[in-house]
């Protein structure tokens, strides 16, 4: 039996039960903004072969209906996004990446290795300016951007998925810092009223 | 004094506070200075180093005298200007440097002991006898210098560090700053209008002054209102810019809430005290207008002798007259302006003095020509001054000087990043150079123009230049109607007398320092600010620096320009270290990293340590263990004996692929990993590009294009790093992928003798000897979640590790404790998983230390021969093979002590303990329960020629000297029976 890695074979066996990264930590409300935990399905790390590029992007195109995203750039289609992750890298989120796509790129499971969360409401950029050293201002970082920057002192993805509302992943090991992180702008913000 | 009708405060509401204990009533709009002013307090602290009472010289960021510090216990806050502090309800503020009170200092005797505490004083005076500096001289200097202390407490007010983005930062709000951020709004710009005081409108506050044929604050209050009303536009009150730096970045302080009661609600009790802001902006415009100068003479640093500046904003912006028989003392037309406007506002004016024999007429008070003031009394408040003219020296009663000598451009910022100003001979003082600041354009006072009109006008022109340097066409706004009163002056930097007269009041420095200096060939206006301390204190200068470097041009007999100027740099107003480090204190000084077992383990006794970033269980207490030994003894036995449990996800995991993955692990392994079978395990070895030992770990063949890397916890960025390097710079055209994979497993280590007893429960596979041999590794079902199985061993058992996705991690490690427990095991930390590794002989950085190779390791058997590997060149330098090098070995002691340290130097037995003698240091010890006694690992010179011979440990720190003997380095199964079997 093959088996995707990570997947539960079948419920009746299932004795591990799961735990998200922001367990016990999220939601949070504070001002007017919602930090929330993003239940990220499945997540591939999709890495290119050489010479493959444009293939690998037609494929995703066909399967998955995005094409590879620029660097900084990110796509979203239904239940499923793909943002550019780094030099050489789009990171699928949603569905599992489609086996097709072996012979194209090096594809890595690392469903469980981010925390993903969701920072939404007016002025979520103003919050995030506490953090990271980004122009997040609505006409620069538009719907659709995406950035690998730092925020503090971890390495973390932010993505403007909505007007008002940023995907911000991190490692799954610093889930708590995120939180703490966000929690404190977030207060701080808020409290200048 | 209050003067009704006068001033923009509001009149109607009073808002109480203290100063040094007494009670006090001010009004909304105050700030403390002037509020304290209005109610004729004028002594408000004692000078640095003589302490002399000072009163209030400025009304802004300047201030070199008027420090109060505020609140308290540990949210006592020293060296607030009483200039810029706003006047909130129960404000209680208090003098610095003195007691035991402003009135009556105790340390004033220091001012009569004034001649020996000249320039260099310090220098000359406790140079002997060596070692009295620091034990005894400094302390006491301490003690009777200074300006306000800190509470010593840990301060737990919020601070806070943000970012922010523009396309043009105005600096300042005045004529200039106003007209620049109007221009760049109205072309749509995105615009941040930055302003150090709590109210914008720069001196068009201070002034009696017509704009567009209305009060000048009215003017000032229809731009706000439409700045205010665009969404472009940022407006940035209580900020002061401090830094300019490269790239369009700026540095700012906000005093976010300084002028607020301290926080009685929750919703607030979260607000910053302070924000340090770094500002990225496309182009900015300097509009930060410029510092009036005091004038050098005997006794000008009495309570009483302002700025005539200042005097004028105390008047028309507040209400408030200094003094009721008010002298001004001026070399310029500007000064004449306070005279008028206190006489308007019905204060009595006894005279004007003038240094210029041209000076113009007064306007209904006497003007006296060629004169200057050379000398002054009042100990507590100014009392009287002495005016010496053509006709002699005459004395005049007064209880308030304005003087003025002359502005100082605030150009600061341009000098940020190294340009030095220009001497305009016409307006004796320094400007701007052209594009000191790429993308900055100066503008008004700040550029030297000094009328109303010239800062109007030249402040809308920057904006324009300033847009057109991002490619954004604008049209400045038309300057309105507004004074365009010429600039008069004749220079006039120190009267000529005896006595003292100062120069930079906060640091005492007076000009017969400045003129000593020069005697004493300090001539260089650097030397001689070090050697007089003038310009170091927290003003950093900002009234004195000018008239200085013109003291000492003339002593040196060199001219202005000649002389120069010191050196600008951030901040240009103090920030506090709370504002730049905000956010790093408690939990945010570094990003903490958990496992998914770290609940289960605090659950079953685990304490913390910190390896890195991450928090790893150090050891698990169980009821009735007292001392961490007791617990980690326990758990190595445990493991020895019946299995135990240890988290190790912590250590690098990297996934490699790609058709040339395996050629990319032979060059960054020592040893061979393209013959590795699929399905197996290799341990692995990496150096450095110069030989040297970089890291090692296991490496897993998962398919034929298909790896996962394993590096230590410490070194798992270092690896990654490597690997780019490696296919981005040395090997492009390569085939491989790799990605951190480190937080996506949740990976245990299960070692013992019924380590495959606990694995065989728990996995749907049948692992057995051939299934899972030693180094085998497959894919296992672990209760229904697909997992990996890896058959390796760091404690020299028989071992795995097992692997999950990190979601499943906390409920796998409860199972494994649950099952190891049933089988007399349990989970064991880092200090069990250490003594297990040292017995084993198993090296970690503690030998990998950066100047180890293979072969001082005995590892030189995986520098595999047969192929090339990075860094394998620089390994076969001369040297690097030598027999005597410090190499491994084991310790255990033989002698009386039973001690070994980690550390602790070697000797031969017999020879002396010194630096010349040392043969080795010990670099693993521990206490081995399995042994019975310590044990250690260390580099010895020809360390496995010695085994059998004894050797000396010496610790000096913990004051060791014990005799050992060398061993073998791997002290428990030899043969490595138990971890095969």
């Amino acid at each position: 039996m093959t088996l995707r890695e990570g997947a539960p074979v079948a419920d009746a066996m299932m004795e591990l039960t799961e735990t998200s990264p922001c367990a016990g930590l999220l939601p949070l409300r504070i001002g007017g903004w919602a930090l929330e935990e993003v239940p990220p399905g499945a997540l591939t790390l999709i890495a290119p072969y050489k010479g493959q590029e444009q293939a690998l992007s037609a494929a995703l195109e066909a399967v998955h209906g995005m094409g590879f995203p620029a660097p900084n750039r990110s796509h979203a289609a239904r239940e499923a996004s793909l943002i550019w992750f780094g030099r050489a890298q789009a990171l699928l989120i949603g569905p599992p990446a489609a086996e097709d796509l072996a012979p194209l790129a090096a594809l890595t499971d690392v469903s469980d290795g981010w925390a993903m969360v969701r920072l939404e409401g007016a002025g979520a950029e103003d919050v995030l300016a506490r953090l990271v050293p980004l122009d997040l201002r609505p006409q620069v970082f538009e719907i659709g951007h995406s950035a690998r920057t730092e925020l503090k002192h971890m390495m973390a993805s932010i993505t403007k998925v909505e007007e008002n509302a940023f995907q911000i992943m991190v490692f799954r090991s610093l889930a708590r810092t995120l939180v703490h992180d966000l929690k404190r702008a977030m207060e701080a913000v808020a409290a200048r009223g | 004094m209050r003067i009704s009708g006068k001033g923009l405060v509001s009149g109607n509401r009073t808002v109480n506070f203290a100063f040094n204990g007494r009670h006090y009533m001010g009004l909304e709009g105050d700030t403390l200075a002037s509020a304290l002013l209005a109610n004729g307090v004028h002594l408000l602290g004692r000078s640095f180093k003589y302490h002399r009472p000072r009163g209030i010289l400025t009304a802004g960021s300047e201030e070199p005298n008027a420090l109060v510090t505020i609140g308290k216990g540990a949210a006592l806050e020293p060296n607030i200007r009483a200039t810029q502090q706003e006047l909130f309800e129960g404000l209680a503020a208090q003098s610095q440097n003195c007691w035991p009170s402003v009135e009556r200092d105790l340390m004033a005797v220091n001012d009569l002991a004034a001649p020996f505490f000249g320039a260099g004083f310090y220098y000359k005076t406790f140079m002997w006898p060596r070692g009295f500096w620091e034990a005894l001289y400094e302390p006491l200097i301490r003690r009777a210098a200074g300006l306000g202390a800190l509470s010593g407490a840990a301060n737990k007010d919020p601070y806070e560090k943000a970012y922010a983005f523009c396309d043009l930062l105005v600096i300042g709000s005045g004529p200039a700053g106003l007209m620049a951020a109007l221009t760049a709004a109205r072309a749509g710009a995105d615009v941040i209008l930055a302003e150090e005081d709590s109210r914008m409108g720069g001196r068009l506050l201070a002034e009696v002054e017509e704009v567009d044929g209305k009060p000048a604050h009215l003017w000032v209050a229809e731009v706000l209102a439409e700045l205010e009303s665009l969404d472009n536009v940022r407006l940035m009150p209580r900020t002061a810019v401090t830094g300019a730096y490269d790239h369009g970045t700026y540095s700012a302080l906000e005093r976010v809430s300084h002028h607020l009661p301290p926080s009685q609600s929750l919703k607030t009790a979260h607000r910053p005290r302070e924000c340090f802001w770094r500002i990225h902006a496309g182009a900015s415009v300097l509009a930060s207008g410029a510092i009036e100068r005091p004038i050098a003479f005997r006794n000008n640093d009495r309570p009483g002798i302002m700025m005539a500046g200042a005097v004028r904003s105390y008047l028309n912006r507040w209400g408030v007259s200094p003094g009721e028989r008010v002298t001004v003392f001026g070399n310029n037309d500007d000064a004449h302006r306070t005279a008028r406007d206190l006489l308007a506002a019905g204060v009595h004016v006894a005279a004007v003095i003038d240094s210029r024999h041209d000076a113009p007429d007064g306007e209904g008070f006497p003007v006296l020509r060629g004169a200057v003031v050379c000398d002054s009394t009042g100990r507590q408040r100014l009392e009287s001054i002495t005016i010496r003219s053509v006709n002699g020296e005459e004395k005049i009663q007064t209880d308030c000087l304005a003087m003025s000598g002359g502005w100082n451009p605030s150009l600061h910022l341009t000098c940020h990043l190294g340009a030095r100003p220009l001497w305009r001979r016409d307006l004796a003082a320094f400007v701007p150079r052209a594009d000191a600041v790429p993308g900055m354009v100066v503008a008004g006072a700040a550029n030297g123009s000094f009328s109303t009109h010239g800062a109007l006008t030249e402040g809308a022109a920057a904006a324009v230049t300033a847009l057109a340097g991002l490619g954004t066409s604008a049209t400045a706004a038309p300057p309105p109607m507004a004074s365009d009163a010429p600039y008069r002056i004749s220079p006039l930097w120190a009267v000529p007398g005896k006595g003292r007269a100062w120069l930079d009041f906060q640091n005492d420095v007076t000009v017969k320092d400045v003129t000593q200096a020069a005697q004493e060939n300090f001539r260089s206006v650097e030397h001689m600010k070090r050697y007089t301390t003038l310009g170091m204190a927290t003003d950093q200068g900002k009234s004195s620096n000018v008239a200085a470097l013109a003291v000492l041009a003339d002593a040196t007999g060199r001219s202005i320009p000649e002389t120069g100027t010191t050196t600008f740099r951030p901040p240009f107003v103090p920030t506090s270290i709370a504002a730049m480090g905000a956010g790093a204190e408690d939990q945010g000084f570094a990003p903490q990293r958990y496992l998914t077992s770290h609940q289960v383990s605090q659950d079953h006794g685990a304490q913390d340590i910190e390896v890195g970033l991450w928090y790893r269980a150090s050891y698990f207490a169980r009821p009735g263990e007292t001392n961490w030994r007791q617990s980690c003894d326990r758990e190595v036995m445990m493991v020895r004996s019946a299995v135990g449990v240890c988290d190790v996800s912590t250590l690098g995991k990297i996934d490699i692929q790609g058709k040339d993955a395996a050629r990319l692990l032979d060059l960054v392994y020592s040893n061979t990993f393209s013959t590795l079978k699929v399905g197996r395990v290799r341990y692995g070895l990496m150096l450095r590009e110069d030989g040297f030992v970089m890291d090692d770990g296991t490496c897993a063949r998962l398919d034929e294009t298909h790896y996962v890397m394993t590096t230590t916890t410490a070194a798992a960025a270092q690896v990654m790093a490597h690997l780019e390097y490696l296919t981005q710079v040395v090997r492009p055209e390569w085939d491989v992928r790799f990605a951190s994979v480190t937080d996506h497993w949740a990976q245990f280590s299960v070692a013992g003798p019924r380590a495959r007893d606990l694995i065989n429960d728990l996995v749907e596979e049948d692992v057995n000897a051939e299934s899972f041999p030693f180094m085998g590794c497959g894919a296992v079902t672990v209760k229904g979640v697909a997992g990996r199985l890896f058959r390796i061993s760091f404690s020299g058992e028989h071992a795995y590790e097992i692997a999950v996705p990190a979601r499943y991690g906390a409920a796998l490690y409860r199972l494994l404790l649950e099952r190891a427990e049933a089988l007399g095991g349990g989970p064991y930390g880092m200090e069990a998983l250490n003594v297990l590794r040292i017995e084993k002989g198993f090296i970690t950085h503690a030998e990998i230390n950066g100047t180890t190779t293979a072969f001082d390791l005995g590892m030189q058997a995986l520098v595999s021969p047969k192929k090339s590997c990075w860094g394998k060149v620089l390994s076969e330098r001369e040297g690097l093979m030598e027999e005597d090098r410090m190499r491994l070995v084991g310790l255990k002691p033989i002698g009386a002590v039973k001690e070994i340290s980690a550390g602790a130097h070697l000797f031969e037995p017999d020879t002396t303990v010194e630096r010349e003698t040392d043969i080795g240091y010990v670099t693993s010890v521990c206490f081995s329960p399995t042994l019975g006694h310590m044990i250690g690992l260390a580099m010895v010179s020809a360390g496995p020629e010695r085994i059998g011979e004894t050797i000396r440990l010496v610790d000096h720190t913990r004051g060791i000297d014990a005799l050992c003997e060398v061993v073998e380095p791997v002290f428990y199964d030899p043969e490595g029976g138990r971890a095969r079997g």
